[in-house]
């Protein structure tokens, strides 16, 4: 399994020395970091928008590019962090805490040096979880039927419930939004026409990629117009001296990185993403950091440990994408669609159809990172000068791109408006705490969730005992229930805690 | 240090920056989503939640998804309405409010342009008519990137990657 793993990398690493290939790359790194660094422009909308223009490539090449602005928006989103202190993306807000101090006190260098380094240790070691782990994973997942299927979306959908920062019933409720839109449209079952109520327009139901060019970037920029900005940042120019000096400092954290890097793979596979990835590996470093009072005013670590997780997270997030057909964060959601479109079928099965495609990507993401690494660390001052562009030029620029994203998924003018219509609702759900990376997945995964579900209820005519009709789909269904009651069950034992000192007083 | 081309909420003196409390929105909101669920409940109940002879009807699994969204609308709802500290904080300031509205106007604008003028015109219109009113450019300043963003586009979609965009009477008197 081990050899194999390898000498199928190996022929990755084949395919990827077309030299398009490896244009498309760096073209999409570049793009992506710009996406990192524009507010309103996100990883996931970001690509959602590109997504219509790779239609024409190879599948290979479109998802090399596709994953390629994915890291690059990684990257990129730490560069406002620290600069000027404005996250460019949700998972750089712990960056902040502790990069922009250290830009305030004139050592923006070291700071930007510590993120990318870390990033790049963090996506390269998820790198390598991924290489090993997803062959075993799809191999165990050939066996799977649609009861184990629905059992394991069943976990996905719950672990939102339990890991989410936000209300359990907010949760719930956005994500049973994105499972009724999804539903819209003819029932591939039966043929049946569900919620159309009696238009033409709405037979084709609601398409996920407009929905998260509405939700991440219309909304984005109605709450970053609302919170006003003006770009006051640090100008970075980034010199050899500093960089080595940093890194000679980084190996010292080297536990901080492989717990940070543990806790983005695990949040990335179970959907957590990068978000709560990168909050809660800067909380444990400040936990067990032996300069945990520094932590805040400008201390190494506080910048290491976020990005360290947030690049782990995302790049892990892949890994139940391609191996299950579940993708880890909304990100990963619009590539799975990606997939889709280029009539792949995402599951244990494109391990064995689709070699090059599988093996092609898990190496260009050892290539890109290192390539991406190098080039944000090169091309620094260049992106701070974007910034400097008011966003008064910006703001109309981006929306104008997403109108053109949102049209072309289906050539129909009509998206454009629906894609409106999602941005409000996304800027109120913002302001009001409703997570929408559940709504985006579910408006994703509908479809599939429900005809694995339906085919496993044929199978058991209708009775709910099939899924703890063996102990693997029986265990799947137990971690799930953990998940969905995991705040109640948190609730109780908070309160045994708090009542034991009480009660020894 | 604040630039006349930043986009940041005015704050006028003597004017109340009140609108509605965060509670009020959040009780509008689980409304309406209780409400979106009654639809979908609803719907589903019209084709069939039930069991066919052939297996599950095709309101069966939206059915039971209405009735999740409902219940936990629901309890957003009523831990809202019954709560003891109630979050009175006002959801948006009046300036900021404005602001939002400000840009999402024209952005209604553009897209309302289109359908009469293709996407390229009406891009060029709004980006220009964006910077002169809200970014306090110069109509000198405006047009050129007004011009230069649409220009880019059409050479990236019509011509690199064959993608045709919306076009008007503009771009089929220029023979597209």
């Amino acid at each position: 399994m081990l050899m194999e793993s390898i000498s199928s990398l190996f022929h990755g690493f084949g395919i990827l020395a077309d030299p398009v290939n490896i244009l498309y790359m760096c073209v999409g790194i570049t793009l992506g970091v710009l996406i990192g660094v524009l507010p309103g422009l996100g990883g996931a909308n970001g690509v959602a928008i590109l997504l219509p223009l790779t239609f024409s490539m190879s599948p290979t090449a479109a998802i090399i590019m596709l994953s390629s602005i994915y890291w690059g928006a990684l990257f990129g989103g730490a560069i406002t962090s620290i600069l000027f202190n404005i996250p460019g993306e949700p998972w750089s807000v712990a960056t902040t805490f502790d990069g922009h101090p250290m830009a305030q006190q004139g050592r923006a260098d070291e700071a930007l040096t510590a993120a990318f380094s870390s990033s790049f240790v963090g996506a390269f070691l998820a790198v390598i979880v991924l290489t090993f782990l997803a062959p075993i994973v799809a191999e165990f997942a050939l066996e799977f039927g649609p009861a184990e299927f629905f059992a394991v979306q069943l976990l996905t959908f719950c672990s939102f419930v339990g890991m989410g920062r936000e209300s359990p019933f907010k949760v719930l409720a956005a994500m049973m939004l994105g499972f009724s839109l999804a539903a819209v449209g003819m029932d591939g079952v039966t043929g049946t026409l569900r919620m159309t109520f009696g238009t033409v327009e709405l037979m084709r139901g609601f398409d996920f990629l407009i929905a998260v060019i509405g939700l991440f970037g219309v909304g984005e920029i109605l709450l970053t117009m609302e919170e006003g900005l003006a770009f006051r940042g640090k100008s970075a120019k980034i010199n050899m001296r500093v960089v080595l000096q940093t890194w000679a400092r980084l190996p010292t954290f080297w536990v901080t990185y492989l717990r940070s890097a543990a806790v983005g793979c695990w949040l990335g596979i179970t959907p957590g993403g990068a978000t709560p990835a990168s909050f809660m590996s800067y909380g444990l470093a400040r936990r067990f950091s032996r300069n945990r009072q520094k932590f805040g005013t400008g201390e190494i670590e506080g910048v290491v440990a976020p990005e360290t997780a947030a690049h782990a997270a995302g790049t892990s997030a892949l890994l139940p994408m391609l191996t299950l057909g579940i993708p880890g964060s909304p990100t990963a959601a619009v590539m799975l669609g990606g997939l889709l479109i280029w009539g792949l079928q995402p599951g244990p099965t494109l391990f064995i159809e689709q070699k090059d495609f599988v093996w092609g990507l898990i190496a260009s993401m050892y290539l890109s990172n290192v390539v991406g690494f190098i080039i944000v660390l090169t091309t620094v001052p260049a992106w701070a000068a974007i910034l400097r562009i008011p966003f008064s030029i910006i703001a109309p620029i981006i929306l104008v791109m997403c109108a053109v994203g949102a049209y072309t998924v289906h050539n129909a003018l009509l998206d454009v408006s629906i894609m409106l219509v999602f941005g409000v609702i996304g800027y109120l759900f913002k302001k009001l705490q409703y997570p929408l990376a559940p709504l985006v997945l579910a408006l994703v995964l509908g479809d599939m969730a429900e005809s694995s579900f339906r085919r496993a209820m044929l199978i058991s005519q209708g009775e709910m005992s099939i899924f703890w009709s063996n102990w693997l789909v029986g265990l799947i269904c137990l971690l799930a229930m953990i998940m969905l009651f995991w705040p109640l069950i948190g609730f109780v034992l908070d309160r045994l805690n708090t009542r034991k000192p009480a009660e020894m007083l | 240090m604040s630039d006349k081309h930043d986009l940041v909420p005015e704050h006028k003196p003597g004017q109340s920056e009140r609108t509605v409390s965060t509670r009020a929105m959040e009780l509008a909101v689980a409304a309406a989503l209780m409400l979106v669920a009654a639809v979908v409940m609803s719907d589903s109940w019209r084709v069939g939640a039930g069991w066919a002879v052939d297996g599950p009807q095709a309101g069966y699994f939206p059915f039971y998804i209405g009735v999740i969204m409902f219940v936990a609308s629901a309890i957003t709802f009523g831990v809202h309405v019954l709560t003891k500290a109630p979050d009175l904080s006002n959801f948006v300031d009046r300036s900021a409010l404005l602001l939002v509205l400000k840009v999402l106007a024209p952005t209604v604008g553009f897209v309302v342009l289109i359908e009469f003028v293709g996407i390229y015109v009406a891009a060029a219109i709004f980006i220009s008519v964006f910077m002169v009113w809200l970014g306090s450019y110069s109509l000198v300043k405006a047009i050129p990137v007004g011009v230069a963003v649409p220009a880019v586009l059409f050479w990236l979609f019509e011509i690199m990657f064959l993608i045709p965009l919306p076009k008007g009477p503009l771009e089929a008197a220029l023979g597209y």
